[in-house]
């Protein structure tokens, strides 16, 4: 068994003034992982995030990340440097003027020289596939362009795990492609939420769902018909 | 929208450090931009050409009707207007030929507290977001086919309008701040922007300094013999 990434246990959280979000939920995550999170609107994925990144502190419960037991604000800190989270909104993580800034922002944190930052932004950028974006202004990118250049601003970090917030929301097809190839060549475990089972089906191993404020474990392929609208549809085609 | 038009241009103005303190035509801005810039400046001076000249105690200067015109009240309101509007001229050919990001980096060199500098940048960055959440909620309303008028309802929307923009603004800078706690911050802004030194700047300052000092003298010696 490969090692243990996280282990939250009996972990409950509810909104101040709310109902509980979160209600005694286990996840568990070991290197090597690629889950993908389906659940409806509102189920609290984004909440369980923010927990596991320390944004938020469960009401009981535990969380434990690389083998220690997390606790106050400073044992997120390591967290944080491990952990990369790509959040929904791409406004909320893009806040420097310039992509080239942003994306330096976390190595520079990190400790890392303004040239080392600067080569590992570019890189990244590269990688990305956005290289000549560097003096961009953040806020006059587009909505896809906005979520590929929060991407690298979390890649840049050289995280070992990835909490992906939606991240196929908003991307054409050949711009989810290629979002596709880039998680399936990276050598890091994940987890994905994701409404779009396409996309979930080509990135993921284990789809898990939420329910009750609880996390499901879903493995089976269940067979079902449906129906949706595509171009040339008429034609006899494949559906994997 | 909030735009950033006199910041694009490409003059030699635009490629001098921003770091001095300095001029309109040099700058080679449109012209007619910055009239529609002036126009504001120019709608109150109006207000005060209106009312000084008559208003203000003084010798006679014409006589309309009823209304002395007076000499010092004129003067006044030239001063003001040429104040005024070179202010903005040299406000717009300084200032606003910098992206807001090279201004705060510059001040940051001019040592001005981190703080502050991130603060500015930081809210010009936001208030862009936030732009767009306003123009988003007034889109909201006008396909709903909203038109202001002067009844409760009307009233009543722009408060949630305005209500809802503060509550946005702030839940906003929660999150930004939990996005950049997640990417280590630790409330130390590291700039990567470097303005690498150019002879250009230097004779920029020389002639900036020396024709502040002919100024300063000019004052002075005037100021000697009244
Ligand atoms: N800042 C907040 N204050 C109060 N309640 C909140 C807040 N954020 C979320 N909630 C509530 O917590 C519940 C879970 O929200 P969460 O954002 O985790 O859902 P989600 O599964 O990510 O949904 P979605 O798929 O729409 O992104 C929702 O019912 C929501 O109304
Ligand atoms: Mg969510």
């Amino acid at each position: 068994m490969s090692p243990t990434i996280l282990n939250l246990s009996k972990i409950r959280y509810g909104y101040p003034g709310g109902p509980l979000v979160l209600n005694d939920l286990d996840f568990n995550l070991h290197a090597g992982d690629c889950i993908g999170l389906v659940a409806p609107n509102g189920s609290g994925k984004t909440t369980l995030f923010h927990i596991i990144m320390g944004l938020l502190k469960p009401l009981s419960g535990t969380v434990e990340a690389f083998g220690e037991a997390r606790k106050a604000e400073a044992d997120f800190i390591e967290v944080r440097r491990r952990i990369g989270l790509l959040f929904q909104d791409a406004d909320d993580q893009l806040f420097s003027p310039t992509v080239l800034e942003d994306v330096a922002f976390g190595p520079l944190n990190l400790g890392k020289s303004r040239d080392e930052a600067v080569a590992v932004a570019s890189k990244t950028l590269d990688f990305l596939g956005l290289s000549g974006f560097e003096n961009r202004v953040t806020y006059k990118l587009s909505g896809g362009e906005k979520r590929l250049v929060s991407l690298a601003t979390v890649l840049a970090m050289e995280p070992e795990v990835l909490l992906l917030d939606e991240p196929s929301t908003g991307l054409d097809s050949s711009t989810k492609d290629k979002l596709i190839d880039i998680l399936n060549g990276l050598d890091l475990s994940f987890v994905l939420i994701s409404h779009e089972f396409d996309f979930l089906s080509k990135t993921a191993r284990h789809i898990y769902t939420m329910d009750g404020g609880r996390i499901r474990f879903d493995e089976e392929p269940h067979i079902h018909t449906h129906q949706h609208a595509h171009l040339i549809g008429k034609q006899p085609h494949r559906h994997v | 929208m909030i735009r950033e038009s006199f910041a694009e241009g490409k003059s030699w103005m635009h490629g001098i450090d921003p770091r001095l303190l300095f001029m309109a035509f040099a700058a080679r801005l449109d012209f007619r931009e910055v009239m529609h810039r002036l126009l504001a400046p120019v709608i109150f001076l109006l207000l005060l050409w209106a009312v000084l000249p008559w208003s203000y105690e003084g010798d006679a200067l014409t006589v309309l009707g009823p209304v002395v015109i007076t000499r010092p009240g004129v003067t006044l309101c030239a001063q003001i207007s040429l104040k005024t509007v070179s202010l903005t001229v040299a406000f717009i050919a300084l200032v606003a030929t910098m992206t807001v990001d090279t201004l705060g980096h510059s001040l940051n060199r001019l040592q001005l507290p981190d703080k502050m500098v991130h603060m500015i940048l930081i809210t010009y960055r936001y208030l862009f977001v936030l732009e767009q959440e306003y123009q988003r909620l007034v889109r909201a309303m006008k396909i709903r086919n909203f038109h202001p008028k002067t009844n409760l309802h009307s009233y009543r929307t722009y408060a949630y309008l305005v209500g809802m923009l503060f509550v946005r603004a702030s839940e906003r800078a929660r999150r930004v701040h939990s996005a950049m706690i997640c990417r280590g911050f630790n409330g130390r802004f590291v700039s990567l922007r470097e303005f690498p030194p150019n002879p250009r700047n230097h004779v920029f300052s020389l002639c900036t300094t020396l024709s502040l000092v002919l100024l300063v003298t000019l004052e002075w010696v005037k100021g000697a013999n009244p």
